[in-house]
């Protein structure tokens, strides 16, 4: 039947062309509009990328290396590694915790923890940082007991290790929530059902699943975790050597018209940036290379 | 029929993640939320009034929401666009340019700001060019509106994406065997089921502009009045120990924000409901 419809078409190119064109734009509309928007792409994404990196070794390595490898940079960075020691493994085990229970397990209220989780994400980092001043800072809540007891929250890293395992919480959940809901239930029962116990169903069957999902929210967590900025800029008090995470040095540098060193910290944090879109984009390939079976809705 | 008698919950662990997850949530979130807001009750009403209706808060309110509006609708034309592009055709280096928009997400705010400010100054590669049209943009609100186009821009395009690739090419295929135009179909067929997710898109772009500081700060300059957003005012209340003034807005901001995260929820689920 289809043939009879287009038997006319096949043997008229001015047809053929015009049916070409009904559900498809002519080659100079799409050339517009890709140059359109790679234009836009290039003025917004390109362009900052480009002057950091440019700004970061247009004087050569070695004034780069000057400014990476300098005492005060060295502080932040090695803060700024302690923080996402504490912070990630813990947003880790958040993550897998919040998606196991809501991937497995039916029960009242669901949506709402799934948006309390999402919640973080939507508030301004500044608000989350002044939350935990006004809990712990000399005047806040508890401020006095702290003092009485010797202890310091606020401008110091503790602080600095609360906002931003508040502002970095949703990330590894949000992102085996919905791997974990996809892929359902039954290989865990199977497992069960043969005998394995609890974690070793976990280990075996759930965790070779959701490796590649994992591993990217825990990418995804620590690049957000290094370039927190609002909130900690909040508590930190930017004591020099003491509580300036990277970007806070970053700050401080800018600020001190040293933009090379600026630049070269920046470029640190660029790096992993451009490693977390790169593991993103090979996740998807993955996802995508094993989704054709199931693709049928 | 064997599988039907198997018990209800083979699945163990409901009480180990359930209960670390809502432990985790209330003592890092919810309490800690809930102490902002039980802080602003305790004000009196006059003195929650006066912080937040004091016409240079007023001023940053206008330029933080206008602004985001702004950037917003500019990463609606734009970020529709490039959905478009990058789902319907091909071209080299197509998979480069798809990877690269998720860069203002874990771009660190910090060098974002850096890089958009040096970009911008009167001497940089782009605002040297824009002097010669007297365009001023860093530390302007053009600047401001600059800062949140580049942080909202995943948002809209990465909304977008799913939807248009799940789109039937049926549909199209129906409108112009009809007789529709290309434009007609775009706009009476493509465009409607796209509504849902352009609207998620704007509202998740325009929310994320609205808190946004570490980009924000370095390009504004934070004029009073004039380039001063309303989480800069909040940390600078903070710096001078007026907990009472930065609390008060801190509240107002953390009140918009709950509400942009209902619209988004109702805005996902109508999109969800539209993909059935």
């Amino acid at each position: 039947m289809t043939t009879d419809i287009l038997t006319p078409v096949v043997g008229n190119p001015a047809l053929a062309a015009r049916w070409h064109r009904a559900t498809d734009e002519p080659a100079w509309v799409r050339l517009i509009l890709i140059s359109v928007a790679l234009g836009f792409l290039a003025l917004f994404l390109v362009l900052p990328l480009a002057v950091v990196l440019y700004g970061a070794f247009e004087q050569g390595l070695q004034v780069w290396w000057a400014a990476v490898n300098e005492p005060d940079a060295l502080a932040a960075i090695r803060l700024s590694l302690l923080v996402v020691l504490i912070v990630v493994p813990i947003n880790l085990v958040f993550g897998v915790s919040a998606a196991w229970a809501i991937a497995k397990f039916e029960f009242r209220g669901k949506p709402l923890l799934i948006s309390l989780i999402d919640m973080p994400f939507a508030i301004s980092p500044v608000v989350v940082g002044l939350i935990f001043v006004i809990l712990f800072g000399s005047q806040g809540w508890l401020g006095p007991w702290l003092a009485a007891h010797d202890m310091r929250i606020i401008f110091a890293v503790p602080g600095i290790v609360i906002v931003i395992a508040f502002g970095t919480m949703p990330f590894i959940a949000r992102e085996l929530i919905p791997l974990m809901q996809q892929q359902g239930k039954e290989e865990e029962e199977a497992s069960l059902t043969l005998g394995a116990s609890g974690w070793k169903t976990f280990w075996y069957v759930t965790l070779p699943n959701i490796k590649w999902g994992l591993i990217y929210g825990v990418i995804l967590c620590n690049a957000r975790a290094l370039g927190e900025f609002g909130a900690v800029a909040v508590v930190s008090g930017r004591i020099r050597g003491e509580t300036n995470t990277m970007p806070l040095h970053i700050e401080v540098l800018y600020n001190e018209y040293m933009f090379t060193a600026a630049f070269a910290v920046s470029s640190l944090l660029t790096g992993l940036a451009l490693v977390t879109i790169v593991v993103k984009s090979f996740v998807e390939w993955l996802d995508e290379r094993h989704r054709p079976a199931s693709n049928t809705h | 029929m064997f599988l039907a008698a198997k018990p209800k919950k083979v699945i163990p662990g409901f009480g180990l993640t359930m209960g670390f997850t809502l432990l985790y949530l209330g003592f890092i979130f919810l309490i800690p939320v809930g102490g902002l807001l039980l802080y602003t009750s305790l004000m009196s009403w006059d003195d929650f009034w006066k912080a937040v209706s004091h016409p240079q808060v007023v001023a940053s309110y206008r330029l933080s929401f206008g602004a985001s509006l702004t950037g917003a609708t500019i990463n609606l034309i734009f970020g529709s666009l490039v959905a478009w592009v990058l789902v319907r055709y091909r071209f080299p280096g197509r998979k480069i340019v798809d990877a690269l928009v998720d860069l203002p997400f874990a771009l660190p705010t910090a060098v974002a700001g850096i890089a958009l400010v040096t970009l911008y100054a009167s001497t940089g590669w782009v605002g040297q060019y824009l002097t010669l049209f007297d365009i001023k943009v860093a530390y302007s609100q053009i600047g401001v509106v600059i800062a949140l186009t580049y942080i909202g821009l995943p948002f809209v395009v990465r909304t977008v994406q799913p939807v248009l690739e799940d789109l039937e090419a049926e549909r199209e295929e129906a409108s112009a065997s009809l007789g529709a135009s290309r434009f007609t179909t775009v706009r009476r067929v493509i465009l409607p089921a796209l509504l849902p997710a352009l609207l998620t898109g704007y509202a998740l772009a325009f929310a994320r502009a609205v808190g946004e500081y570490g980009s924000v700060v370095f390009i504004s300059g934070n004029m009073p009045y004039r380039t001063e957003i309303t989480p800069l005012l909040i940390v600078s209340k903070a710096e001078q120990y007026d907990y009472q003034g930065a609390a008060a807005i801190g509240t107002v901001m953390l009140v918009a924000a709950f509400l942009l995260l209902l619209l988004i929820n109702g805005l996902q689920w109508w999109t969800q409901r539209r993909g059935l």
